[in-house]
């Protein structure tokens, strides 16, 4: 068992694409554990804490028949959020494992999470839960086609290569963003920012529900989840996160360049890389700072709360310590061990930071506009779907294929004129 | 990468989906069917992933239970009504049912016991990294050559262009006045109860 443990250590390739299933479950609970706790996190921001259901709650539903279609939506909406994070790669081999097709997965079993807001409104006598399920089961496939389509456009920039063939692997993305040495975000200038911002409106609308505090305001707004309480309602929010987080980390993957660093390729001195490296010890340095700041001169006067801070403050401090050592120690690259596992700090701090970048944004929209019209008026969102997102996907798709078409040929012909010469 | 307990996931799939397709008919509930059959759906994926056929499975998983399921339970929520246990669990078919049933049966059996040598008789070595390269390639062709499926891909795709169009010239109501008024009058009457 050692021996499998360790004869993993310091491949190449992720733990299921090198058949190692022992490596492969180390990495779903790591995966699982992060993902929870970014999860509460995001819960404990958008919402005061005080406002979480208590898992031991029971809710009213006690008819046997409906019982069970009752249980099976917040779970399927769960399993379906973190199916996805199986092929969504935070390092070059972190990822669980790398398949073929792992956009199209990613994509199939996040639309699963349609089902789990349908079910969740099979309510008896509810009227509004089911209408509301119905509305934002339709809203979420909706925004489904032009998701689709401008995911399309990114594997198709995948292909510009020597070879021509494109890759639906995220691990294969995001290399062909290496290889290109830019982000697809900033490929053909204006095609692969029009495609992200797609992409970002139609994941907000799309994981958009509304949120508890609103729900308590005007029960109506919150639909089939306002029939839930207690362990399942839990779950629900959960799985909405989770799936949040997961819708994220696609769009990371796919246009953000994954985990490579900024700047990856036209600052690629060896001292550039020694600054960048540094960033994950100064991030946690600042929340340091931060959270000591708050420590002195906090809202809060109560005594406790203060000593709480102090120590995660504390706790933080060290993290940032360690991060340094790591940085400082990995430099040179006679120290194996230490300079891999710089590495592999680095990717996954650029991952998480650019997914948490993301989601900051999300949030900050989902509270600047807690009725938004995404969610609030069913007409508008069909509208900005289908006469404004499609046709604009459409048309970043087709343009995408034609300057990349272009592209090809003007190489080729680049390469003729050389041969010629 | 070697396999990995074959045939335990193959028996597991497959008990998966028969089971799935069982609990699909002699459920009560339309929407339990539904959860049935994306338990089936599912599990059809998981075979054609056995199959190292990815591609296919995951478009499986996003056409069909991603998809046509949601438009199954949008139909069954419509015009749900909930369960009610007095009404027959089966409609009285089983006169058409059970022989058609039992001649698609002999079918297959007579298929494989007369094409035997269609089916190989051991592990075929099939190209997991390059399969939806090898679709990519038979639906579109390579430089210089098209595909064996080009034409066939291209009336497929008219056939569903046609198919969306037709949906929207149905649904906007120009130049059919029936559906609008009908639309109408329903938002101005309250409803009768779900």
């Amino acid at each position: 068992m050692l021996n499998s443990l360790m004869s993993y250590l310091g491949s190449t390739l992720s733990p299921g694409a090198a058949g190692n299933q022992l490596w492969a479950l180390i990495y779903v609970v790591f995966v699982f554990m992060g993902v929870s706790a970014a999860s509460i996190a995001l819960y404990w921001i958008e919402h005061s804490a005080g406002s979480a259901p208590c898992p031991a709650a029971a809710d009213g539903i006690s008819n046997r028949e409906t019982r069970f279609v009752f249980w099976i939506a917040p779970i399927m909406g769960l399993l379906a959020a973190f199916a996805a994070y199986a092929v969504i790669p935070f390092g070059p081999s972190q990822a669980v494992t790398d398949v073929n097709i792992g956009a199209l997965l990613i994509l199939g079993v996040l639309s699963l999470n349609v089902l789990s807001i349908l079910l969740s409104g099979c309510v008896p006598n509810s009227r509004g839960a089911l209408l509301t399920a119905l509305l934002s089961g339709a809203r979420m496939v909706l925004f489904q086609v032009p998701i689709g389509l401008v995911a399309v456009a990114a594997i198709l920039m995948t292909s510009l290569n020597e070879s021509g063939t494109g890759t639906l692997s995220m691990i294969g993305i995001v290399q062909a963003q290496e290889d290109q040495g830019t982000w697809f975000l900033f490929k053909f200038f204006p095609i692969g920012l029009i495609a992200f911002v797609v992409f970002v409106i139609g994941m907000v609308a799309q994981t958009k529900r509304e949120r508890l505090a609103v729900a308590a305001e005007r029960p109506s707004d919150a639909g089939a989840q306002n029939e839930y309480d207690g362990l399942r309602r839990l779950l629900l929010i959960f799985g909405e996160y989770a799936a949040m987080i997961a819708v994220s980390s696609v769009a990371v993957t796919l246009w953000l360049g994954g985990w490579l660093r900024p700047f990856a390729s036209q600052l690629s001195a060896p001292s550039w890389e020694n600054i960048f490296s540094l960033f994950p010890g100064f991030t946690f340095l600042l929340l340091t700072a931060i959270l000591l700041v708050m420590t002195v001169r906090g809202g809060s006067p109560s005594r406790p709360r203060r000593t709480q801070l102090a120590v995660v403050a504390a706790l933080f401090g060290l993290i940032a310590a360690l991060l340094f050592m790591i940085a400082v120690a990995g430099r040179s690259s006679d120290r194996h061990i230490l300079a891999s596992l710089r590495e592999n700090v680095n990717y996954l701090y650029w991952f998480a930071a650019k997914v948490a970048i993301l989601l900051s944004i999300i949030l900050y929209y989902r509270s600047a506009r807690s009725r938004n019209r995404f969610g609030r008026y069913f007409d508008q969102s069909t509208r900005l779907a289908w006469k404004i997102l499609v046709p604009i996907s459409l048309a970043v798709l087709a343009l995408t294929a034609i300057v990349g078409l272009k592209h090809e040929t003007w190489d080729q012909a680049k390469q003729l004129l050389r041969m010629r010469s | 990468m070697t396999p990995v307990a074959t045939s335990f996931f193959f028996y597991l799939l497959a008990s998966a989906t028969v089971l799935g397709g069982l609990l699909v008919i002699t459920c009560r509930s339309a929407v339990r069917s539904a959860l049935a059959l994306i338990v089936t759906l599912l599990a059809v994926a998981g075979l054609y992933l056995m199959l190292y056929a990815s591609f296919v499975a995951g478009a499986e998983v996003l056409v069909y239970a991603g998809g046509i399921m949601v438009l199954f339970l949008l139909a069954i929520m419509f015009t749900w009504t909930g369960v009610s246990p007095n009404e027959p669990r089966f409609l009285g078919v089983a006169w058409i049912g059970i022989p058609s049933g039992c001649a698609l049966l002999a079918f297959l059996i007579f298929a494989f016991v007369k094409g035997r040598e269609l089916f190989p008789d051991r592990m075929i070595a099939l190209g997991e990294e390059s399969n939806t390269q090898q679709i990519a390639s038979l639906l579109y062709g390579e430089p210089g050559r098209t595909g064996s499926y080009t034409f066939a891909f291209e009336i497929a795709s008219l056939l569903l262009l046609v198919a969306i169009l037709g949906a929207v010239v149905k649904v906007s109501g120009r130049g059919v006045a029936g559906p609008v008024s009908a639309v109408e009058s329903q938002e101005t009457r309250p409803s009768p109860g779900i």
